[in-house]
């Protein structure tokens, strides 16, 4: 392993991970595609007047934001169940993916939120709703794991940062119900639709499509964490590889005699 | 059992005799949260009915930036002459520990809500109508917010970022006790038709997870 940060040509890729990114970007055009090709707009006649009604073209917006939407709860769920592990086993792995999974799941958390606000505008009719329960449950969300990422970026020791790293991660998702049961009593409404599969009548290519962006989104989830993971690891690598490097190179200034050198005076 | 209650009644002692020397909070957080509450009537106007509306949530504000500051001070007693690393050594549970450092500021918190209903009475001109409900809502509150602090407190303590870091780890937690105890309070000023008591339970929950949850979590953070 040490070995691996001494060449120079070391990286986060490997072969798996290259044909994960291809298969990434090939499905992203693809979802592209189908989502502004052969799917149609959200356009419903009025049943008295024979308006048009409905959401138009902005319904496109549902491959995006749904799939950034599950994943992101993946990304925090994942998040604190490795958190718990690294309070159990404390082990590095646990850590390196808690805080992978937590820095991958606010990146999504921040565009779930850019993509509502741009969605609710032509539809809700408001950049914000303020007592939206998912909104500001998102919200805070987005806000406590901004937190926790200013923590880690904080700490300068590595084990310091990962307990209480846990801790916040831990804490943050215990709070969620809390938060999502105060904001549902505060104001005891929401804007989003109760089930989206049901209440939009999605037909089945519509279907295919949400199905297809969950697929692609999920990749781009794996490819993110693998790499955000694998530097983590290399981090924490070149972190130990300087502090063994620093004690042998005193080890060989005793053997040589050299006394101020491995004591540290005059260097 | 006795042991842990006396072990965290003197934690507390000593915070507290430590606050009645040194004084910060009555002299300078004090002030502080009257003062919070003056900027918010420059702020809306000086309209008194508008500050009459939205009284139980700036006193809310008020006492979650007045938080902040306790917390700072709670933390920042211990900084000094590695006075953690003694009390570590002095054999007191972590947990105990924990419950004397929250129940300290939780004193404090207690005092300044005190201050601040004098202040929303005189210069908002709010009544109260349901005295009781105002005392639980600011007990419960003042135990959610107490533990939950001192946590918080502690996880971000020993880093040279300390005062920037606790304000963005700790409000975005306590959004349900600013969500519930403004609308307890709603009820409890006559501002709203919300059953206030309702709210009140979800206060007890929060208090309830902060005190276990802060407890434990504190024993792995002393450990480390």
């Amino acid at each position: 392993m040490t070995q691996a940060i001494a060449s120079p040509d070391v990286s986060t890729g490997s072969r798996g991970s290259r044909v994960l990114g291809v298969a990434t970007l090939l499905g992203l055009a693809t979802l592209l595609l189908f989502a502004f090709g052969p799917t149609e707009p959200d356009i419903r006649l009025h049943p008295t007047t024979g308006e048009e009604i409905g959401q138009f073209d902005a319904v496109r917006l549902l491959y995006l934001h749904v799939p950034l939407a599950v994943l992101m709860y993946v990304a925090f769920v994942l998040c604190a169940v490795a958190s718990a592990g690294y309070l159990i086993r404390r082990t590095p792995w646990f850590d390196t993916m808690a805080h992978a999974a937590a820095e991958v799941g606010t990146v999504f958390c921040g565009l779930v939120l850019v993509t509502g606000s741009i969605w609710g505008r032509p539809v809700w009719n408001t950049w914000w709703e303020w007592g939206d329960v998912r909104l500001m449950t998102t919200l805070v969300l987005f806000l406590m794991f901004t937190g926790y990422l200013a923590l880690r970026r904080a700490t300068v020791d590595p084990r310091t940062a990962a307990l209480r790293g846990a801790i916040v991660a831990l804490v943050a998702v215990l709070d969620l119900p809390l938060v999502n049961r105060s904001v549902e009593w505060w104001e005891n409404r929401t804007l989003h639709q109760k089930s989206t599969l049901e209440e939009l009548k999605i037909q089945d290519l519509t279907l295919f499509t949400l199905m297809l962006g969950f697929l692609v989104f999920g990749l781009v989830l794996t490819w993110l964490l693998l790499h955000r993971f694998r530097v983590g690891w290399l981090e924490r690598e070149d972190a130990e590889h300087g502090i063994a490097s620093a004690i042998a190179e005193r080890r060989a200034a005793i053997d040589e005699g050299d006394v101020d050198a491995a004591v540290g005076e005059g260097t | 059992m006795r042991r842990f209650l006396a072990d965290a009644r003197l934690v507390a002692a000593k915070d507290l005799r430590i606050e009645a020397r040194s004084r910060v909070v009555l002299n300078q957080v004090a002030p502080f949260a009257l003062l919070v509450l003056v900027l918010f009537g420059f702020a809306l106007d000086a309209d008194q009915r508008t500050l009459r509306a939205f009284a139980p949530g700036l006193f809310w504000v008020a006492v979650l930036l007045c938080a902040l500051l306790a917390v700072q001070r709670s933390v920042s007693v211990e900084q000094a002459d590695g006075a953690l690393t003694g009390l570590r050594l002095s054999g007191i549970s972590p947990a105990a520990l924990f419950i004397g450092k929250a129940a300290a500021v939780f004193v404090q918190l207690v005092v300044l809500e005190v201050l601040l209903t004098a202040g929303i009475i005189v210069l908002y001109g709010s009544e109260i109508e349901q005295p009781l409900l105002v005392v639980a809502t600011g007990l419960l509150a003042a135990v959610a917010v107490a533990c939950t602090g001192t946590l918080y407190g502690a996880l971000a303590s020993g880093l040279g970022v300390r005062e920037t870091l606790l304000p963005i780890l700790l409000l975005p937690v306590l959004a349900p006790v600013l969500i519930g105890a403004t609308r307890a309070f709603d009820d409890a000023l006559g501002n709203a038709a919300v059953d206030g008591w309702a709210w009140l339970g979800l206060l007890a929950v929060f208090a309830v997870v902060a005190t276990a949850g802060g407890a434990l979590a504190h024993g792995a953070l002393v450990e480390e």
